[in-house]
């Protein structure tokens, strides 16, 4: 019996490398062609959204409803609708600069630099994950770290490191739904590899050709709470925005 | 026997002249020091007081274990009844509410765009109402140095060089940027009502005073406090009232579960306060024992030169049956003696040092410009009736010390040798 182990240990080993070749994905895809497919299936030209931020803090919640237009990562204006206290505020972010209006004051402030990295509304989400959107394909190199599922969904696990770009996160490390083309989960990092920011999709919705994350848990690693639900209450695509909305005459 | 020894000292300069001198220097010193450490500490802890810390804070659980940030999301909700159940509880108390802040001070151009931004720390207490001990305390009657004081809602006061960096005067509207209680942009207007200047580093870099009720507007603070301050009504600072105020506090509200249930502390518990104040009183009892020491050795070399050049006068007082014991004595009496008129020459020298120092006080505002710490700019010595006798701690104690170590030679002189000596 003693004699019979070694004996055996080929045919293990083999075996063994044998379950491994077929758990592993048959085709792993280029990292790039996945983050096209993600940023095909949520671009566009424009889009308009309405949407309510549910902020979790140490003192209880409270939910902040604005509507946005967005157009890529340039230009972008969204209205804060509720509750009353920031009904009428306005902001305009055109590049790197952010305008800030509040009917209270009649007063339009500029935000920039890393301002423009702080929390909005003392939510887990700073103005630029709020104010821009962001071809991935042209901010990252993507390589594809492995599968995994997320739920019941299976998901590449994709590891983006920025083209040298200075943006807030040089890292990110994100699972998109394999069939969906759509981000489920996702890890955001600065340079020096400190974890900023996590998100978690909870739900995910058909709109028109196109898979919507219509409910996003945000959570800010840097600061306590249960972070900041954003909810996408409508969204339209390549809609009709007038010229005139980006610019600073549009916030009075 | 007191009389003969003065005669000695009187007559013999050699014999009390340096001893004198050395004690009168090391007691001066002692006393101006110790002035000067009163004066300092006292300093710092009445500025800090007034502006930061009170004799005793009320804050949240949670605010106070990040107080130095001002988390005012962490802040005391239901200050009003809070307010006027310490009132009722601790009636020898003035109790104030107050909210630090801090944000951008943006001044608009003629179109209403920004001119110039700078940061501001702020500070919002109860101006408006005649009861309350703010005015006094913030010393703002003196502190105004254009203008006046808020008497209208959206009045504000800047500290005077922030407002002349920022090129604006009375009458100005400056712009608040901030974060509400909650995280939310806060974009306020107010009116500049006057510029002052405290004379401490930390408020004159960049402070707005802003009346407490225009500040809960502004930071969606209803009926809140950062922190509610405490001050004796009756008397300065007493550190062992405070803490025991703040313990029977702290422990007759034990069992309120909570992060933001009220906790009280004490001056000394603030902002690294205690360990400054006692590192303070470390160093100073140091530096009186260093002065002992050292004044104890040069009086003990002053000793045994005295005794080399009088050890003809001590052989024939032995040989005349005065015994060792008494000649060890009178020569340590004698040490006294001048160490009683050194300490009080010292002590007249000091305190005549110190009382300068306490009127007209020493500028170190430029040392100061970026301390974090409050502490007026202009620091005093403060004479204490412990002024007047803490000279004579190290002028008796070295001149003894001094007298009892060089005066051991004599129990060497053996009588039985002494007609040797004489004959030699």
């Amino acid at each position: 019996m003693r004699h019979r182990i070694p004996l055996c240990l080929p045919a293990v080993a083999a075996i063994g490398l044998a379950a491994a070749v077929l758990a592993a994905p048959a085709q792993a895809p280029d990292g790039a062609a996945v983050l096209r497919r993600v940023d095909q299936n949520m671009g566009a030209d424009n889009k308009v959204t309405t949407s309510e931020m549910i902020i979790r803090g140490r003192r209880g919640s409270r939910t902040v409803t604005s509507k946005s237009w967005i157009q890529g990562r340039a230009k972008s204006f969204t209205e804060y609708l509720d509750p009353p206290r920031e009904r009428g505020t306005k902001m305009l972010k055109l590049e790197d600069q952010l305008w800030t209006y509040t009917p209270a004051s009649d007063r339009t402030i500029l935000i920039s630099g890393h301002m423009l990295r702080q929390s909005v509304m003392g939510s887990d989400l700073s103005y630029e994950d709020m104010m821009e959107d962001q071809r991935l394909v042209a901010l990252y190199d993507a390589v594809v770290a492995g599968e995994e599922r997320v739920g019941d969904r299976p998901c590449w696990v994709l590891d983006l490191s920025s083209r040298g770009a200075e943006i807030a996160y040089y890292k990110r490390k994100i699972w998109v739904d394999q069939e969906r083309d759509v981000i489920l989960r996702e890890a955001r990092f600065a340079k020096s590899g400190k974890l900023l920011k996590t998100t978690d999709v909870r739900n995910v919705e058909r709109m028109k050709d196109r898979w919507v994350s219509t409910r996003v848990v945000f959570k800010d690693a840097l600061k306590d709470g249960e972070g900041t639900e954003f909810i996408v209450k409508a969204m339209e695509f390549n809609a009709a925005i007038p010229d005139h909305l980006f610019t600073k005459a549009s916030l009075r | 026997m007191i009389r003969f020894l003065l005669k000695g000292l009187l007559r013999d300069r050699s014999r009390s002249l340096l001893p004198f001198i050395t004690v009168m220097l090391g007691s001066a010193l002692t006393v101006i020091g110790f002035s000067w450490t009163n004066g300092a500490m006292s300093s710092m802890i009445e500025s800090g007081a007034r502006f930061s810390t009170g004799h005793v804070k009320v804050m949240s659980r949670a605010y106070a274990k990040e107080a130095d940030q001002a988390p005012n999301d962490l802040a005391l909700a239901g200050a009003g009844s809070l307010l006027a159940g310490l009132a009722r509880e601790y009636p020898n108390l003035d109790w104030t509410p107050r909210i630090a802040f801090g944000g951008l001070i943006d001044v608009p151009d003629a179109q209403g765009e920004t001119r110039v931004q700078g940061p501001v720390a702020g500070l919002a207490v109860n101006l408006r109402d005649p009861g309350s001990p703010e005015r006094g305390l913030l010393n703002l009657d003196k502190a105004v140095v254009r203008g006046r004081l808020p008497e209208r809602p959206g009045e504000i006061l800047l500290s005077d060089g922030f407002a002349a960096r920022l090129g604006i005067g009375p009458g100005a509207t400056a712009t608040l940027i901030s974060a509400t209680m909650y995280g939310s942009l806060v974009v306020q207007n107010f009116v500049v009502a006057g510029t002052v200047r405290f004379g401490i580093a930390v408020m004159d870099r960049g402070a707005m005073i802003a009346d407490i009720d225009d500040m809960r507007g502004a930071l969606d603070m209803a009926d809140s406090a950062g922190e509610i301050l405490g001050f004796f009504r009756d008397s300065p600072y007493r550190r062992d009232e405070a803490a025991s105020l703040a313990a029977g506090f702290n422990s007759a509200r034990h069992g309120d579960g909570g992060e933001f249930a009220p906790r009280m502390v004490s001056l000394h518990e603030q902002s690294g306060l205690a360990q400054t104040l006692d590192f303070a009183a470390q160093v100073y009892s140091l530096m009186l024992v260093f002065f002992i020491l050292v004044m104890s050795i040069v009086l003990w070399n002053a000793g045994l030169m005295s005794s080399l050049r009088r050890y003809g006068e001590f052989g024939i007082r032995l040989a005349l049956g005065e015994d060792h014991g008494r000649l060890y004595r009178s020569l340590i009496a004698e040490g006294t003696i001048v160490g009683f008129l050194g300490s009080a020459a010292g002590t007249a020298l000091g305190l005549a040092v110190s009382y300068y120092l306490q009127n007209t006080g020493f500028d170190l505002g430029s040392m100061l410009k970026n301390a974090s710490v409050i502490v007026t700019d202009v620091l005093r010595a403060r004479v204490t009736p412990a002024s007047y006798v803490i000279g004579f701690v190290p002028g008796l104690a070295a001149t003894f010390l001094g007298k009892a170590v060089s005066g051991i030679g004599i129990y060497r002189r053996e009588t039985s040798r002494l007609a040797k000596e004489f004959e030699g």
